[in-house]
């Protein structure tokens, strides 16, 4: 078998654009020849094919509109549209419309799939700010001023060093190093004492726990 | 198969889609090429076998005496048989990249002809009265003869189409209902016994709008 494949593929790519039809008669000579070949099972000729087909598949995104950052995966679909269509190529009949064909029609399928994203997801970072909760109707809005003020309650009813604890991680966001600074406590002790309020405020708001209450 | 992304670029200047190629080639074996000619051939010819077989259990001189009575009734047969021809050529040259989706308009003149004939019978059964004309049972006939033929025949159609690429898959598959309902419609008239009818035509039409809708639906699953 032979070998049509060789470094001298992507020679020819340069005139892309060039309209000499003698170098447009050439390119297609050997891109029908390359494709010839690997029908018959050539994998280099198969591999200088794809590569030869590259700006040109671009070429047609491009034309199609297809965005510049989408333009890679339009090339890797055709690749591997050429590569399950290659038993439908006649080389009795030009190449380059053949993979034209192929490169135009998913060039638009990609311009479909993402325009149909683009109706869905629409670019709008106000719209998160400025969507209303769907819990905050009047009911919402009283349950959540009863669950706030049971909550201020109970962190009243806490023991001092828990309070504080609370106060500091928590409600301030403290780090533990900043809250052992200005209370004077260990981190241990802070990080103790925070789980032991969280536990006493399951248990004050409804939520079983087990275990001891005691401040450190 | 492995889909490698421009971010699998293997080093720089190198080409991002390298790594594709590679697979693609290690993946590649010898075909056989496809030919739609040869493929609509392969169809065409199991028509005529069916056909064959159906004239066999038929009265061909009965059929040639009422195909023969009037120029509308062997000129709607001929229409629908040819519209059936073309409609598959049409339907194989639209399966395969860069053969011109104007192949579509390949068998339009015909099945212009088909249903101008059909039509010019039922006129024909208007000024005539005494014509024996179809009756909405024999309608149901007609309905359940094309379907039940089209069937088998477009399943056919979808397994050949399928050794095929479509790019056009809806249209291709449009074009292969109608070759099927053409070919049904034109075996149909071994065991169609009476002039065309308005009610006749209706079933008929139906029949074909309901057998390309079908290939349009569930055939199109077959080439994603």
């Amino acid at each position: 078998m032979a070998t049509a494949g060789g470094t001298e593929g992507l020679r020819c790519l340069h005139g892309m654009a060039d309209p000499d039809p003698a170098v447009m008669d050439e390119r297609e000579t050997r891109l029908a020849r390359l494709m010839a070949a690997a029908q018959l099972g050539d994998a280099s000729a198969y591999q200088a094919l794809l590569r030869d087909c590259i700006p040109v598949i671009a070429q047609a995104a491009r034309r199609q509109g297809v965005a510049p950052d989408r333009v890679d995966d339009v090339v890797q679909e055709v690749l591997i549209t050429i590569h399950r269509a290659r038993a439908t190529y006649d080389p009795a009949r030009p190449f380059l419309p053949w993979l034209r064909a192929i490169a135009q029609r998913r060039a638009i399928d990609s311009l479909r799939h993402h325009g149909r994203h683009a109706v869905h997801e629409v670019h709008d970072p106000m719209a998160y700010e400025a969507h209303a909760e769907e819990a905050a109707d009047a009911d919402g809005v009283l349950d959540a001023q009863t669950r706030s003020r049971d909550l201020r309650a109970s962190l009243e009813t806490l023991p001092p060093g828990q309070r504080q604890a609370v106060d500091r991680l928590a409600l301030r966001g403290q780090s533990l190093d900043e809250a052992s600074a200005a209370t004077g406590r260990s981190k241990v002790a802070l990080k103790v004492n925070l789980h032991r309020a969280i536990k006493t405020l399951r248990v004050k708001l409804g939520v079983a726990t087990d275990g001891g209450v005691d401040d450190v | 198969m492995s889909r490698a992304t421009p971010s699998d670029a293997i080093g720089p200047g190198q080409n991002p889609h390298e790594r594709l190629i590679e697979t693609l080639a290690r993946e590649l074996a010898p075909v056989r090429r496809i030919s739609p000619v040869g493929l609509a051939a392969g169809w065409l010819v199991v028509v005529i076998a069916f056909g064959g077989y159906l004239a066999s259990m038929s009265d061909l001189h009965a059929m040639m005496r009422r195909l023969m009575a009037a120029p509308d009734m062997w000129l709607a047969a001929l229409a629908s048989g040819v519209t059936g021809i073309l409609a598959v050529v049409a339907a194989f040259m639209t399966s395969v990249p860069g053969r011109s989706p104007r192949w579509a308009l390949l068998p339009l003149p015909a099945l212009a002809l088909w249903i101008w004939e059909s039509g010019m019978g039922c006129a024909r059964g208007w000024a005539l009265p005494m014509v024996h004309d179809a009756t909405f049972a024999q309608g149901d006939h007609c309905l359940i003869f094309i379907l039940g033929v089209s069937l088998p025949l477009s399943l056919l159609l979808m397994v050949l189409l399928r050794w095929t690429f479509p790019l056009r898959p809806n249209l291709t598959l449009a074009l292969g209902g109608l070759a099927a309902a053409g070919a049904a419609a034109t075996l149909l008239n071994f065991f169609h016994p009476y002039d065309a009818s308005v009610t006749d035509l209706v079933f008929h039409a139906l029949a074909v709008g309901l057998v390309v809708g079908f290939n349009r639906l569930f055939g199109s699953r077959l080439f994603r």
